[in-house]
């Protein structure tokens, strides 16, 4: 049977699902339930300096974007790091590591952005057993005010100082969780690296409201009347999630930095992406937040059985999609693909028909017995009747074969060109 | 009462008096918010979507389903009525598997439709509760109409025509108005004096005149409303009943059968036989059938003369009489009744082309009780109105061969025996008689103000 045994930075894991540093985590008695389901790893939910703990609002700390039938596509949070007592959260983090040696423990910090807090909080942890340390510069609501979370991890230079200080003061490894809210996400992982990070995690959740309550015109979710923006995860984070660990991955300057991956890992294949993107494993949240525990023995089947499949290991997997990870001047314009419906799967929604219709290229022809064919000589294959089609694999991509014409264009399928070698391009190179 | 479900001939109270209440309980519970918005969210939003298509009323269904799912069920409502404004009653008794939801596309994908029907009912059942009328008359065009019949398609026809501002004045033979709606249909399926609330509901908009106890012919000629007034529409239904070739005493045509059970309070004293046949295929026998199982019949029995497959009963209510318990025997030709009141059948085979061929054998069944459901036929007609296949012949929008007279529902040729089909032709006459009254093109939708938030 393949292996799912993880080894990231050097931490070993049975399998490389862990809970993300988040609410599921702050907690032994949720983290032992979670080993127990079969979890390979927790990212403690975050501590903070000692003294007297955060205190969170008592009102409401989730909003959430739902789809069709209240499945939960996003949702998003104004809880602060953990607002349990320093010792309290200490002692039981030892005693879960002791009870499970084979998972992964690595504790989330978050102290104020001077050298003396972060030595302090490091000793503290010394004997906890825990297996790494993963800096929060990531959370954007609440603790970013009082300048920790994601007002570091906006700030390169402030990484790299504070990433410095944790490898100074400690020999555990150390992953710097970045946030998603900046322009770049290649440069707070390049100061990470430089400030010697032994590996960077994303992403942290995305500045958001998510809805406003149209009765008391105020934000969601609402305290007494004011609402404030929260950090947005889950499925909905998922793409952009996708995006910024591709690009630390295919970044040279930061190429073959170890990448935990997070970001609306629901099931295996979400998983899956993401290490061939090139993330050594994934944290999540909002996945069991939303079902329980128990969705990783989905993923640890799937996952199984994929890599079977594909008769890969998993080290095999990751990044194994990164060098497929360009930049649109780079695509083949000389690509040609064409919608093709398959009209014994079709069950007649016209959803195709309207989308291409009212909103794209009119390449898709309604007859009656309300049958609907391709237009190829219009259709630019944009895919947005596959993407609106509500039948899986009803309506597909058919790539023309070398030396077929395109009917929209007259171009020859089968060359290669991209925009830097179009004749467009007043940039372009000519071809050699 | 020691009657019990054996006790041989028609007699009442065979049940215990809480056996009633279930027996006769909404066949279709309403959905709850939640199973609304459950079963909104299957629907795909379809292009030219193929459920209105199906509704002869041509309700935009995608577009009231989105209300419900974005929050809005009244304006869901209003989507409705604009098109049907029998829509509360159409969400009971429409066969909808052979309508809008027949045509779902979901039918196709997996099997299961989205629950149109029941949606439907979600978006109007309040709107109707509130007792308010969301829609206002235009301004007065000092024109008078009659309509003959206060049933789907007569009150239908002066909704329609009250809201564009004409006086109606609407004559039925029944003591109550609603037609088959309140006397026609099984009790279960419009639960709660629906039918009535309904009516009422809809006579809220104003302009409109019932007369009841008015039947054409007896009481009021054509010839004379058409001097009163400036146009008739004629939607009285079908008043006989086709008659079988025997006669006994304990035979009984089922629509009065199940007109006397709608208009009895409590049901424990209607009588019912132990033994009971019903002779048909339509939904009318299965209305019969499974009221008179719930009734307390001990063995109820659906008889009809050739396969199932040619009943006129959809296969949704085949299966409902099968499970409430009724026998539906087919291929049985009613021949005679013997001295002991069982019914004498000759077993038939369908033959290609509609042949229908006796084979000779014949078979009997045990009853006390025979409720005739074979069809129902147009009452006597005035001169002069061409009458085609045993309907007012009417062409376009329900235009007679008399000028100035419509029709439309079950007694015009186009009718189907359907509410809902009913309900769009007399809608549809009344756009066309407002437009030759007035010269105004119809619109799609009705000129009126639309008090949203009615329910509210």
């Amino acid at each position: 049977m393949t292996s799912l045994a993880s080894s990231f930075i050097g931490i070993k894991s049975p399998n490389p699902f862990w809970l993300a540093s988040a609410p599921p985590t702050d907690k032994e008695y949720n983290v032992r339930r979670a080993f127990e389901a079969g979890w390979g790893g927790v990212v403690w939910k975050t501590l903070g300096a000692e003294g007297p703990p955060v205190v969170n609002v008592n009102g409401p700390r989730y909003g959430v974007i739902h789809g069709a039938d209240r499945r939960v596509l996003g949702i998003n949070n104004i809880e602060l790091i953990t607002d349990r007592p320093l010792q309290v959260n200490l002692d039981e983090i030892k005693a879960v590591k002791r009870d499970y040696p084979d998972r992964a423990i690595v504790i989330s910090l978050m102290v104020p952005c001077d050298e003396e807090s972060w030595k302090a909080i490091l000793h503290r942890i010394e004997d906890t057993g825990a297996d790494g340390v993963e800096l929060n510069f990531g959370c954007p609501h609440g603790m970013a005010e009082r300048g920790m979370g994601s007002a570091v991890g906006q700030v390169p230079e402030y990484i790299e100082m504070v990433t410095r200080w944790v490898k100074t003061h400690s020999r555990m490894p150390c992953i710097v969780k970045l946030t998603p809210n900046v322009g770049d996400i290649r440069k707070p992982a390049e100061a990470a690296k430089r400030g010697g990070a032994d590996a960077v995690s994303l992403i942290n959740t995305v500045n958001s409201i998510t809805s406003v309550d149209l009765d008391r015109f105020a934000p969601e979710p609402t305290i007494d009347g004011k609402g404030t923006h929260g950090g947005y995860c889950g499925p909905a984070v998922k793409p952009i999630a996708l995006n910024m660990v591709a690009e630390i991955a295919r970044n040279p300057a930061t190429r073959g930095l170890p990448i935990s991956g997070i970001g609306g890992v629901t099931t295996w294949r979400d998983a899956a992406e993401f290490m061939a993107l090139g993330a050594g494993n994934v944290q999540v949240c909002t996945a069991a937040m939303t079902y329980g525990f128990k969705v990783v023995q989905e993923m640890i089947t799937g996952l199984r059985q994929y890599l079977g499949e594909k008769e890969m290991a998993l080290p095999d997997l990751i990044g194994r999609a990164v060098p497929n990870v360009t930049d649109w001047q780079y695509l083949n314009l000389d690509y040609f693909t064409k919608a093709q419906i398959d009209q014994d799967l079709c069950i007649h929604c016209g959803r195709c028909y309207a989308a291409c219709e009212d909103t794209s290229h009119q390449a898709i022809a309604m007859s009656p017995g309300r049958i609907f064919t391709v237009k190829d000589e219009e259709c630019v294959a944009c895919n947005l009747c596959v993407d609106v089609c509500p039948v899986e694999n009803c309506i597909t991509m058919r790539e023309l074969a070398p030396g077929e014409v395109d009917p929209r264009t007259g171009a020859v399928a089968g060359g290669f060109r991209d925009w830097t070698q179009h004749p467009n391009n007043p940039m372009a190179q000519a071809a050699e | 009462m020691t009657n019990t479900t054996l006790t041989p001939g028609v007699v009442p109270g065979r049940l215990p008096p809480e056996a009633y209440a279930a027996n006769f309980a909404d066949v279709a519970p309403p959905l709850d918010a939640h199973e609304a918005k459950v079963a909104a969210d299957r629907c795909y939003f379809c292009y030219d979507a193929p459920c209105i298509t199906a509704c002869p009323t041509s309700i935009d269904i995608p577009l009231f389903i989105r209300q419900i799912q974005s929050g809005t069920p009244d304006a869901a409502g209003m989507t409705i009525f604009h098109s049907n404004i029998f829509g509360g009653m159409c969400a009971r008794v429409c066969p909808v598997e052979n309508l809008c939801e027949g045509a779902c596309v979901r039918l196709e994908a997996e099997g299961e439709p989205v629950e149109i029907g029941a949606l439907q009912r979600y978006a109007t059942d309040d709107i109707i509760a509130s007792g308010i009328h969301p829609f206002r008359r235009g301004p007065a065009t000092g024109l008078r109409i009659a309509v003959v019949g206060a049933g789907p398609a007569g009150l239908s026809c002066a909704h329609r025509l009250a809201a564009k501002g004409h006086d109606v004045v609407v004559f039925d033979a029944h003591a109550k108005p609603g037609g088959l709606n309140e006397y026609g249909i099984a009790s279960y399926k419009a639960v709660d004096g629906f039918a009535a609330a309904e009516v009422e509901w809809l006579l809220g908009i104003g302009g409109i005149e019932l007369r009841q106890g008015q039947a054409l012919g007896r009481d009021v000629t054509l010839e004379a409303l058409r001097g009163e007034f400036d146009a008739v529409f004629l939607g009285m239904g079908l008043a006989g009943v086709n008659q079988l070739g025997f006669d006994a005493p304990h035979v009984r045509d089922a629509v009065d059968f199940i007109a006397e059970l709608r208009q009895t309070p409590d049901l424990s004293t209607l009588p019912v036989g132990r033994d009971v046949v019903v002779i048909g295929g339509g939904m009318t026998a299965v209305d019969a059938a499974v009221q008179a199982k719930g009734l307390g019949a001990q063995s109820v029995t659906i008889a009809y003369r050739r396969g199932p497959e040619r009943m006129g009963a959809s296969r949704h209510e085949q299966d409902h009489a099968a499970t409430s318990g009724v026998r539906i025997v087919t291929n049985a030709a009613p021949k005679a009744v013997g001295a002991d009141g069982a019914v004498e059948f000759t077993w038939t085979r369908d033959l290609p082309d509609s042949v229908m061929m006796n084979t000779g054998e014949t078979t009997r069944i045990a009853a006390d009780q025979v409720l005739v459901a074979i069809g129902q036929r147009l009452g006597a007609m005035p001169e002069g109105l061409e009458i085609e296949g045993g309907r007012i012949a009417v062409r376009g929008a329900g235009r007679t061969s008399v000028p100035n007279v419509w029709a439309g529902g079950d007694c015009a040729t186009g009718g189907d025996e359907l509410t809902v089909t009913a309900v769009a032709q007399g809608r549809d006459a009344a756009e066309d008689i407002h437009e030759l009254l007035t010269g105004d093109a119809p619109v799609d939708a009705p000129r009126v103000v639309m008090a949203v938030g009615a329910a509210g």
